[in-house]
């Protein structure tokens, strides 16, 4: 399975022309691309005034984090952000923006003097930050890019009380326990927010009308000014069902 | 791959992983696309057949195998219209986002043994979450259409997607329990030999777990009974009614891509991936080491077997759109939290026990790979053996 | 091409291997969004978000102060430690956005609006 020479010496011809490609180490180049997508994404967050939008950017951070993990040897970390936090608890953010998107709401304006404040304050405390995270030179080591060990096994171990990841591993440091009762706490906690978020969501009947039906049969919203006369009015069956048109 | 670059051609170590690389997105790229002009012909074909009609007969001599072709060509030419008021940004990349997340999760799916774009230590877990990504590419669409429709399709399928992504986790986790890791390669890799090896024929909790699995596939792609959020019926197209052109394509493809990757997923979690119904390559004599042409015979055929499999997956939920009526969004509801969690749980608790008290199946002397102690890590650095955090219980019973 | 390894800044960036450092700043930098986020929106769900954006930032640093792989000679990650916290962290993340929501909703019933200079109630 060897090539003629002449293709070999054209590939090598190739090679060198591309000899800045060899040299990269595409380790940083992938967490320099997450961690940017992340950052700009998440200043968007600040910067956007329209509320649907906010969610998008945030979207987009939170899974460029998610990459950021994979590159650190975290996958189950990685895979848990992506499955409960973007796929989960954004779908559900999605789902509130867009059952309070009334067109007053959706892009509620910062006050200016808020952002200046916000800004002097956030430079503030990211200087520090910064300073901090770099200030200890053991933190500025560069990577020793041992191949991280599979994690999601002694996770899960680890999760049900069990430690069976490398207990003597060089320089590792930190308490040799288990987690299962934190777990079982999560686990139980988790239950309590099912019920109280069913609770507090639940549709009451009341004798007086809400405010909000009020608001909403003055005032349509103006994405849909076309259709407003179409089921105004009864309000009657849940946006799922397609309202009462 | 990389190995062939690096010794044969004398290249560097980056540069040989930078074209292996490049040629595996490639490679996925392609069976996306490809496999969605496929399909969508195969789709025509089989309405036709079942509503007793011919389908595309002209386009390309018989059949009209180059009907999807020509559709291609059509919506390529088509005017890409935008509604006034429509909110540019999300309308424009919302197809995209659809299209990516379906593309992303084929990176850790396994076709052969070593043909996987990426061997994912927690690859189930990957492939679940990034398929439940394809929701916002939906969601934003409906939203930025700007149109009742649109909107109504679009809150449905968020409610659809993210209340039957709980079943199917379940689902998923029972075959990862019985294999012991989320490895796909793995979990397939212990389905090796005959069809009754395969986790479908691993005991009856497992049989019923597979069939939850097809019904939330089925839900979690937007199929029909299931496509609430396009019910033509009712919201003219769902979320995709102002989309035209290319843009509609891509949902279309994220689409068929994710068709095709539920279905390759049941095949390696359920029917032993490309393991075949009969293991042909072991009866031959071939296996890793006979040779290389062997080698790559048993990774072709291991290819085949996989796509053949996912390929009849898609048959199936073709077959299943063109027969069931569509539901009512609260019999979708009532099916996943009434029916299909209640289930899963069930059956995964059945599964978990039939595991423990009967490892050996009800026939022992067919050879299952039983519970042996499975992963590397348990031998810690070294080979120095880290202490079995579990009773090895299930390796004295082993046949 | 040749320039773009001849750049020191950029060569740098693309040549050395990342290290844990680099990760507290991209987490600094989420943190920040976030605070500001929660500081400056009146959109309730838009402090909800910079909610996230915060738990998301704390979350890099325990990945990354967690990762054997990122860990330079003589280093002391925390090993799986830090992993669970991570994980911990995104649960309850995701319980207390459901509960926020739910608030949220509720407010937004009661006085149909989502601006949280308009929940003043309670203001003696």
């Amino acid at each position: 399975m060897t090539l003629p020479s002449s293709v070999v010496g054209d590939l090598g011809v190739l090679g060198v022309a591309f000899l800045p490609l060899a040299a990269i180490n595409w380790h940083s180049v992938m967490f320099l691309l997450f961690a940017a997508v992340a950052c700009l994404a998440a200043v968007a967050v600040v910067a956007a005034d329209n509320v649907v939008r906010m969610a998008l950017y945030l979207v987009v951070s939170l899974a460029a984090t998610a990459g950021l993990f994979f590159l650190a040897g975290a996958e189950f970390v990685g895979a848990m952000q992506l499955m409960i936090y973007v796929g989960g608890t954004l779908v559900l953010l999605v789902f509130g923006v867009m059952l309070t998107a009334q067109a007053p709401f959706v892009a509620i304006k910062s006050e200016g003097g808020d952002r200046v404040v916000a800004g002097i304050v956030g430079a503030a405390l990211l200087a520090a930050l910064v300073l901090a995270g770099l200030s200890v030179p053991a933190w500025r080591q560069p990577a020793s890019m041992h191949a991280p060990p599979p994690a999601a096994t002694p996770l899960g171990m680890a999760l049900v009380g069990v430690r069976v990841d490398a207990a003597e591993g060089p320089g590792v440091i930190g308490p040799r326990v288990g987690y299962l009762l934190p777990f079982e706490i999560v686990s139980v906690h988790l239950l309590v927010v099912l019920v109280g978020a069913a609770y507090l969501a639940r549709a009451k009947r009341r004798k007086v009308p809400r405010p909000i039906d009020q608001v909403a049969s003055v005032e349509p919203p103006a994405s849909v000014a076309a259709h407003a006369s179409i089921g105004r009015g009864e309000r009657a069956g849940s946006v799922l069902t397609g309202g009462s048109a | 791959m990389v190995e062939y670059l690096t010794h044969t051609l004398g290249l560097s170590g980056t540069l040989a992983w930078t074209i292996a690389a490049v040629v595996a997105a490639v490679l996925v790229l392609n069976v996306i696309a490809g496999g969605a002009l496929v399909f969508i012909w195969a789709e025509r074909k089989v309405a036709a057949r079942i509503q007793d009609r011919l389908g595309p007969t002209r386009t390309g001599g018989r059949f009209g195998w180059l009907q999807s072709l020509a559709d291609g060509i059509k919506l390529l030419a088509k005017e890409d219209l935008m509604p006034d008021g429509a909110d540019g940004l999300l309308f424009k990349i919302a197809p995209y986002v659809s299209f990516c997340a379906s593309f992303c999760a084929f990176i850790a799916l396994p076709f052969a043994f070593d043909v996987v774009g990426l061997r994912l230590n927690v690859a189930v877990f990957f492939v679940v979450a990034v398929l439940g990504l394809e929701v916002f590419g939906v969601i934003i669409a409906g939203y930025a259409s700007a149109s009742k429709w649109s909107l109504f399709g679009a809150m449905r399928e968020a409610a659809q997607v993210v209340s039957y992504e709980v079943p199917l986790g379940m689902c998923v986790v029972v075959p990862v329990m019985l294999a012991g890791s989320m490895d796909m390669v793995t979990i397939a890799e212990k389905q090796a030999g005959w069809f009754w090896n395969w986790y479908l024929f691993h005991d009856p909790f497992t049989f019923v777990v597979f069939w939850v699995y097809v019904t939330c596939a089925v839900a979690s792609v937007n199929r029909a009974p299931f496509d609430l959020a396009e019910a033509e019926s009712e919201l003219v197209a769902g979320f995709h009614t102002e989309y035209s052109g290319l843009r509609w394509s891509f949902f279309f493809m994220a689409e068929y891509g994710s068709m095709f990757l539920v279905s390759g997923m049941a095949a390696v979690l359920f029917l032993g991936g490309w393991n075949g119904p009969i293991p042909i390559a072991t009866l031959l004599g071939w296996s890793e080491g006979t040779g290389e042409s062997a080698h790559y015979l048993v990774r072709l055929v291991g290819l085949a077997n996989l796509i053949g499999k996912a390929t009849l997956g898609v048959l199936f939920m073709m077959w299943i759109r063109w027969t069931l009526p569509r539901l009512r969004i609260d019999q979708v509801m009532t099916t996943c939290l009434k029916y299909c969690t209640p289930i899963a749980a069930v059956m995964f608790a059945g599964a978990m026990l039939w595991q423990v008290l009967l490892p050996g199946g009800l026939m022992p002397g067919v050879g299952r790979p039983g519970g042996e102690v499975r992963e590397g890590w348990l031998e810690g650095p070294g080979g120095r053996a880290v202490q079995a955090p579990a009773p090895p219980a299930v390796a004295e019973i082993r046949p | 091409m040749t320039s773009l390894s001849m750049n020191p800044v950029l060569g740098f960036l693309i040549d050395a291997p990342v290290s844990v450092a680099h990760y507290l700043v991209v987490g600094a930098i989420l943190f920040t969004a976030g605070v500001a986020c929660m500081a400056t929106k009146r959109n309730a769900l838009g402090v909800l978000m910079g909610i996230e954006l915060v738990l998301n930032g704390a979350n890099v640093n325990f990945v990354a102060f967690a990762s054997t792989y990122l860990a330079g000679e003589g280093g002391r990650p925390l090993g799986l430690d830090g992993q669970v916290f991570a994980v911990f962290v995104i649960l309850l993340a995701a319980a207390e956005a459901a509960v926020a929501l739910a608030i949220t909703l509720n407010f937004y019933n009661n006085h149909a609006t989502v601006d949280v200079d308009r929940a003043d109630d309670l203001k003696g």
